[in-house]
């Protein structure tokens, strides 16, 4: 297997298939869907084999192809590698989509199209997680929010037009701001790759390029590395999104169809995250450091704002979105926490490296609750004809008992109950960030009991209490939409009894992060 | 090789001239055949010069008493230029198939513009130059008179007399310039190593420009450029966005920095924070940056967006090319060619597309027509030409706005900034018009589907020629960005030929 481009393969196979599905048009509706499939579990394949492939006890970079010159002018190559973090990635973006598809299996209108943006979807995915060369990695970044938004836009509830725009707009103001910054980076050291960028991050040689190059008399005052660090990251924080850069979410979210948020909330918010491990703190370790206090606030406040605002929602996916935004700031929290410290003390290095693998479990885990919930509400939305507000059900659970169950099971591992998945991310993150962090840990904690709150009123308003008579007739699960779910569920189970299975592969790559980060 | 692009051209117009008048699609195999030909030309004349070299075509005596030659050679960037002219004279044609008013004078007359085009690109005389340069602005009248639309004929008056306005401008500043150096030669080249004092170049150098930033659509002067986008007949706003206005960015480089590049230095005064010529018209080139997109997203006619975002993209030409360094003028170069294709792949759509079918280029009226069902093939085109024209990378505009934005950070960094905000509003208006025109919501309910079924069948279905032109453009945009190196090779090199020199003069490479 060492002369096959394995990681070129996996992006560009789903691309393939994008085109392929195309190409199917109008007569073959029902055919697309199938094509998709076959090419997404194909994938899906590609993916177990890199990950069967992939050597644990390493936290370098694996599977490496190039560089290989592509604009020589502009310093460019094509450069592509995972370590953990990226396989991992490519493993949840693989699990995800087929997740997704079955989610949009009974989409008639335009199948073919709508099947063929999300392949396209998933190569650019592929493709941000496997590259490791500014140009190359932002074409596949902007590349990915074009299917998403036509699948927003053409497939959504009501208000989706609005609200994809706005999804598009912000999201592309937060990019045009990171690529302005690497500009300004590839003016003063002339390179746009991550691994060197991330060596001259760490012995300084960035703020010196930096400072020297773009040394303009209005930035005297202030560090040139400081505005450009800034520039780069608001554009992640956009994307994560962290408070106050949040607000295009929840209507993305909320008028998305089933497959499109069950992709956004999995695997695109992810994105995000990944930069900010990828590229903000290997290449901005200092300036990380200089900022932490108010990031940390920022990562405590969307944690406690986006659980107390889910709380309060009453349409069920806007619920769930907030909840996104939420987990995904204990990412963020533990990412910071990690920043705070740049020295080698080694009792910090270990609280560091438990932060990191519980951020990189929590992406993984939160990726699959998250889509199985969205999953939950669809077929909610589908049998009761478009209605998704917290109080129009009601009693749910005597009439549709393993729906209640199964989802009683997501909604649970969701709020982090020990034994299922999402539990032992979150732990690690704040035995991790405790030590580090104790005073942005302890506030954060509040964010966990307010998730516990909303989930349960959540479970409690639409499975128990009175039957509302209106659904008197509503159908239970099928046996195909229950086929379907085993496999996201019994994963639950799987990685709350037994998380050794990505700790295994990604622990070295923690190990190794925290390393780089010591200077 | 390459001379037989001008040649082929203008011969072709004789031939579709003279064409009797009984065949009526001759003219239009014609003129495809010869744009054809043009650009089998063009490509072989690119590969056969090697990347860095100026390669002289023809260089006869025309006028010697007043040392004026007949003087065509290339070198990367002509070559660039020459390519896109070739590929936009076979899109506009191909979108050009079903004028049936006059076919003959069409095609003729566009043959014309082409010939005169690719006879600028190729001129290194700079009285030759100036004769091509004129000799194009007079298809371009008459092809906007007699087969335009909205308001033709003042859109075409106004068209003629700002390039005229430009041209005399430039005349002056050339014909002062041939003076001073001693009446004896009216080669580039030459002129480009003859040490003009400081004094005089600093009143040429501007003069120059902004004559042919005119044509540029240099702001303030660009307001011929919309009215006249909106006035002219498909092939012709394809032409004038694609390929004209890069004759006044082309002219800036060639004639005005590269004969007079002192007249960037900077003054001995200040004026309201700005120290140089080269400060105030990269403001005003940024302001055109900014203030095209802002009045694009609130036009109502889909060709006034079009048009508006076209003045937008020349400001990034125009900001490349005042940056002086070798990043940015190769994105200038190369924004040059990413946005005759795209521009065209736009007109293509508004004009050929979506006006010859509806009769209507309002976006409220568009917006009930739900025109992604009616005629898909446009509704993904515009889509792709959207996502072409926003800088989205995989295509070559992304390629070229890093580039000018490379070389404004180091030149201008507060402009960067600015320039930024100008992409972030160039993704809002094509998103609104995108919406608008293909995408709206039909205003009548669902119970009135058979009448939409009806609707959509009366709109004719994309034709042929219509199909080859888009995959043409989109196919050529794709290409060169995912593998700029096919230009950027081209490019590159240029920059170390002798009349170059300027750039290294001063250490701003």
């Amino acid at each position: 297997m060492n002369g096959i481009p394995l990681l070129t393969l996996v992006t560009f196979v789903p691309l393939l298939g994008g085109f392929v599905v195309l190409g199917l048009g109008k007569e073959w509706n029902r055919l697309a869907r199938w094509v998709a499939m076959g090419f997404s579990l194909g994938v899906l394949l590609l993916a177990l084999i890199l990950w069967h492939q992939f050597n644990p006890g390493s936290g370098n970079l694996q599977f490496e192809e190039g560089p290989y010159p592509w604009i020589p002018m502009l310093g460019v190559d094509y450069r592509v590698g995972v370590d953990g973090l990226g396989l991992l990635m490519v493993m949840l973006s693989a699990i995800a989509v087929p997740m997704a598809m079955l989610a949009s299996w009974r989409i008639m209108e335009r199948a073919s199209l709508y099947f063929g943006l999300v392949l396209f979807l998933q190569g650019g995915l592929f493709g941000t997680f496997t590259a490791l060369n500014f140009f190359h990695w932002f074409i596949y970044w902007e590349l990915s929010l074009i299917p998403a938004f036509f699948l927003i836009k053409l497939w959504g509830g009501p208000r989706c037009a609005k609200a994809a725009t706005q999804f598009l707009v912000y999201t592309m103001a937060g990019s045009v701001a990171l690529l302005l910054a690497f500009l300004a980076i590839f003016l003063a050291t002339g390179k746009f790759d991550f691994i060197e960028l991330a060596d001259m991050g760490r012995n300084g040689a960035l703020t010196s390029a930096l400072s020297d190059k773009l040394g303009w008399t209005w930035l005297n005052t202030l560090s040139p590395t400081l505005i450009i660090f800034t520039a780069a990251f608001v554009g992640f924080a956009v994307k994560v999104p962290l408070i106050p850069f949040h607000t295009w979410l929840p209507p993305a979210y909320a008028e998305a169809p089933t497959g499109t948020t069950m992709l956004l909330t999995g695997v695109m918010s992810k994105m995000g995250v990944y930069g900010f491990l990828r590229i903000l703190l290997p290449i901005f370790p200092e300036q990380m450091r200089w900022v932490v206090t108010p990031l940390l606030w920022l990562a405590v406040i969307t944690i406690v704002f986006s659980a107390s605002a889910a709380f309060v929602q009453r349409d069920l996916k806007q619920m769930l979105a907030y909840s996104s935004i939420n987990h995904l700031g204990y990412c963020l929290l533990g990412i910071f926490a990690v920043a705070r410290f740049t020295g080698v003390d080694t009792a910090a290095a270990a609280a560091k490296t438990s932060a990191l693998n519980g951020v990189l479990l929590q992406m993984f885990n939160h990726g699959l609750t998250a889509a199985t919930l969205f999953w939950f509400i669809g077929m909610l939305e589908q049998r009761s004809g478009g209605l998704r507000g917290v109080d129009d059900f009601g009693g749910l659970r005597r009439i549709a008992p393993v729906f209640c169950g199964l989802m009683g099971i997501a909604s649970f591992a969701s709020l982090g109950l020990p034994g299922l998945n999402n539990f032992i991310g979150e732990f690690l993150i704040f035995k991790g960030a405790f030590p580090l962090v104790t005073w942005a840990t302890s506030l954060s904690a509040v964010g966990l009991l307010l998730t516990a709150i909303f989930l349960l009123t959540l479970l409690e308003r639409v499975f128990y209490g009175p039957l509302n008579a209106r659904w008197s007739t509503m159908p239970d699960l099928t046996l195909r939409e229950r086929i379907a779910l085993v496999p996201a569920i019994a994963l639950m189970f799987v990685l709350g009894i037994y998380p050794q299975l990505i700790l295994g592969v990604i622990n070295c790559t923690a190990v190794q992060m925290v390393k780089d980060q010591t200077f | 090789m390459l001379a037989w692009t001008i040649y082929i051209s203008f011969l072709g117009a004789a031939v579709v001239l003279l064409l009797p008048k009984g065949h009526a699609r001759a003219p239009r195999h014609v003129a495809l055949l010869v744009a054809v030909l043009g650009f089998v030309a063009a490509v072989s004349g690119t590969l056969e010069t090697k990347p860095g070299n100026l390669l002289t075509i023809a260089r006869i005596p025309w006028i010697p008493s007043l040392g004026i030659e007949f003087h065509l050679a290339a070198d990367g960037i002509s070559l660039t230029l020459v390519l896109l002219t070739a590929i936009a004279a076979i899109a506009g044609i191909l979108f050009s198939w079903d004028v049936a008013h006059r076919a003959k004078e069409f095609f003729a007359l566009f043959l014309l513009l082409i010939g005169s085009v690719y006879g600028v690109f190729l001129s290194f005389d700079l009285f030759l130059l100036l004769v091509f340069y004129e000799l194009a602005i007079i298809p371009k009248y008459f092809l906007i008179a007699v087969w335009g639309s909205t308001r033709k004929e003042y859109g075409a008056m106004k068209l003629a007399l700002y390039s005229f306005g430009g041209s005399a401008m430039v005349l002056i500043g050339v014909i002062a310039a041939y003076a001073v150096a001693g009446a004896r030669s009216m080669n580039i080249l030459e002129l480009a190593r003859f040490p003009f004092p400081q004094s005089f170049q600093m009143w040429a150098f501007p003069v120059v420009f902004v004559g042919f930033g005119i044509l540029a659509g240099l702001w303030p002067f660009h307001t011929w450029a919309p009215t006249g986008h909106v006035a002219a007949p498909t092939a012709g706003s394809m032409l004038l966005a694609g390929v004209v206005m890069k004759l006044g960015a082309y002219g800036c480089l060639r004639v005005a920095i590269t004969l007079f590049p002192s007249g960037l230095d900077p003054w001995d005064f200040t004026v309201l924070g700005l120290d140089s010529w080269r400060d105030a018209l990269s403001i005003l080139a940024v302001i055109g940056i900014v203030y095209g997109a802002l009045v694009a997203l609130v036009q109502q006619d889909f060709k006034f967006v079009i048009g508006y975002s076209s003045v937008s993209h020349m400001g990034f030409v125009l900001l490349g090319l005042l940056t002086l360094n070798t990043v940015g003028l190769s994105g200038a170069v190369l924004q040059m060619f990413s946005h005759g294709i795209i521009a065209g792949l736009l007109f293509a759509v508004v004009g050929r597309m979506v006006y010859d079918r509806t009769h209507t280029r309002d976006l409220p009226s568009l917006q009930v027509m739900s025109l992604n069902k009616a005629i898909p093939f446009a509704a993904v085109t515009f889509t792709i030409a959207n996502m072409a024209a926003m800088g989205l990378p995989g295509f070559s505009g992304f390629v070229a706005e890093l580039q000018v934005l490379i070389g404004s950070w180091r030149a201008f960094p507060s402009l960067a900034v600015l320039t930024g905000f100008g992409i972030v509003v160039s993704v809002a208006y094509s998103l609104r018009v995108l919406q608008s025109a293909f995408f709206g919501e039909r205003a009548n309910s669902a119970t009135n589907e058979v009448l939409e079924e009806q609707r959509h069948s009366e709109l004719e279905q994309i034709t042929i020629p219509e199909r080859i032109g888009a995959m043409l453009l989109i196919g050529t945009s794709l290409i060169i960005g995912l593998w700029p190196r096919l230009l950027l090779d081209l490019i590159g090199p240029t920059f170390d030929l002798p009349h170059f020199d300027w750039l290294r003069r001063g250490g701003v490479l």
